[in-house]
């Protein structure tokens, strides 16, 4: 198997295209269907946006997933920008400080298997996705 | 104490930039001929750098190569490395026009200081500096040439894979290809708009069959350009919206609120339909005639 983790810095909004690449393909690497893999790809954009757009820029971690014969892929996000204060409200659909939707975050939790937020206020926020075949 | 003795680079310079320059001339040559550029093309190339770098080193010395006496040769830098990233040198192969003048500079040194070691060094040093820096700026003015390029052909990339296309009297199509980031949805916003104008349409059909991932971005995006379509008189149609992006876009909890169809044809029907027209099966299949064999 080729490279089980790999690190990709989310600077400028072509590295967005870039993590949705990435993922798409770790996703047909790990034997997801069509459906699976739009799911996390498009969970894995909102949260490259996010990181981007209110974290001030970081990273996203993929990591191929193998438990007991189950295949799936896990995607780390992490930022050091401003955090989230209320992660429930940040969840709540509709709700943004930008110009957005509000749906990024909530759909992302949809769209995943696992979802998990670690942030607080000046300590950065991140966000762990997987999806499972 | 006594100071240090001086420099002897700028009197070389003056006595022998003739041979200094055939030197490099035989050095660079010395790669074989190469079909991007001609010899009498990097022979001005460098007799124009070396006197404009002749000219800065007697203005101010070797040190300051930021300063307003190596302006002259900065821009020629510039425009040599420029013409090199479009002929399509390799940063390295352009770097080498400008390393490969050490050579020259080393031996001259040589021979001016002769056994003097130290003041030897010194020069050595400098010049090596020098050379380091204007080498150094080279690559990055091939970079940033590349980058304008890259730049350019994405922009031009954006235009060309957004065409408007007219259907049928009053019903116009966009096929939309690709990742819609911002800047390109804002071209293709900007053409559907003007032709919706220009040929006064009823209807606009957005296909985005070619269109990978619809997050809440491109959704946006989407939901924007129906709304100032609508502005214009037009009805927007969205067709091609495959069955995995449909239960992906329930998940994230999008609404298009728009009129969709599965493809291209199926909206093309409808859109037909809305303006009182149809397409009926005439008796006997008529061949197409003419265009086989092209012209
Ligand atoms: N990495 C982050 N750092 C700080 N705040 C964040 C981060 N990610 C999300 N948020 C906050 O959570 C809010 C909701 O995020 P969500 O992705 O749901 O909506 P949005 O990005 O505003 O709009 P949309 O994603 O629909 O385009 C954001 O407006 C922002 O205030
Ligand atoms: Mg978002």
């Amino acid at each position: 198997m080729a490279t089980p983790r790999s690190t990709l810095q989310i600077r400028t909004s072509e590295d967005i295209v870039r993590v949705r690449q990435e993922v798409r393909a770790r996703a047909i690497e790990a034997g997801l269907g069509l459906v699976d893999q739009t799911k996390i790809v498009t969970a894995a954009s909102e949260l490259a946006r996010n990181t981007l757009e209110y974290g001030r820029g970081g990273e996203a971690r993929l990591e191929m997933l193998q438990d007991h014969g189950r295949r799936g892929l896990r995607i780390v996000f992490e930022d050091r920008g401003p955090g989230i204060p209320d992660i429930d409200q940040a969840l709540r659909d509709g709700f943004t400080t930008g110009k957005g939707m509000g749906l990024g975050l909530g759909g992302a939790r949809r769209l995943c298997n696992e979802f998990n937020i670690v942030s607080a206020p000046g300590e950065g926020t991140r966000i762990t996705i997987a999806r499972w075949k | 104490m006594d100071s240090p003795p001086a420099s002897r680079l700028p009197s070389i310079l003056d006595a022998h930039a003739d041979d200094i320059l055939s030197e490099w001339i035989a050095r660079l040559r010395s790669g074989g001929a190469d079909d991007r550029i001609s010899e009498v093309e990097r022979e001005r190339q460098a007799s124009g750098f070396l006197q404009r770098m002749i000219e800065a080193i007697r203005a101010s010395g070797v040190a300051d190569i930021e300063g307003p006496a190596f302006e002259p040769l900065r821009e020629m830098l510039s425009d040599i490395s420029r013409s090199r990233a479009m002929q399509g040198f390799s940063p390295t192969e352009s770097a080498l026009f400008v390393f490969s003048l050490k050579q020259p500079l080393f031996h001259r040194l040589g021979l001016a200081w002769g056994k003097d070691a130290e003041g030897l060094a010194r020069d050595v040093w400098a010049v090596t500096l020098l050379i380091d820096a204007l080498g150094l700026r080279m690559m990055e003015a091939w970079q940033k040439t590349r980058e304008e390029v890259i730049i350019r052909q994405q922009q031009e990339i954006a235009e060309l894979s957004t065409p408007v296309v007219k259907l049928w009297q009053g019903i116009l199509a966009l096929p939309l290809i690709g990742t819609l980031d911002s800047s390109r949805t804002q071209v293709v916003m900007e053409n559907l708009l003007e032709s919706i104008v220009q040929h006064e349409a009823d209807i606009a059909i957005i296909d985005i069959t070619g269109v990978p991932t619809v997050d809440t971005l491109v959704a946006q995006h989407l939901l924007k350009t129906v709304a100032a379509a609508r502005l214009m008189g037009a009805d927007c149609i969205i067709s091609g919206i495959r069955p995995q992006i449909a239960q992906t876009m329930v998940h994230l909890g999008v609404e298009l609120n728009v009129i969709s169809k599965a493809n291209l044809s199926d909206a093309f029907a409808l859109a037909l339909r809305r303006i009182g027209r149809a397409v009926v099966r005439t008796k006997s299949p008529v061949p197409v005639m003419g265009t086989a064999h092209g012209e």
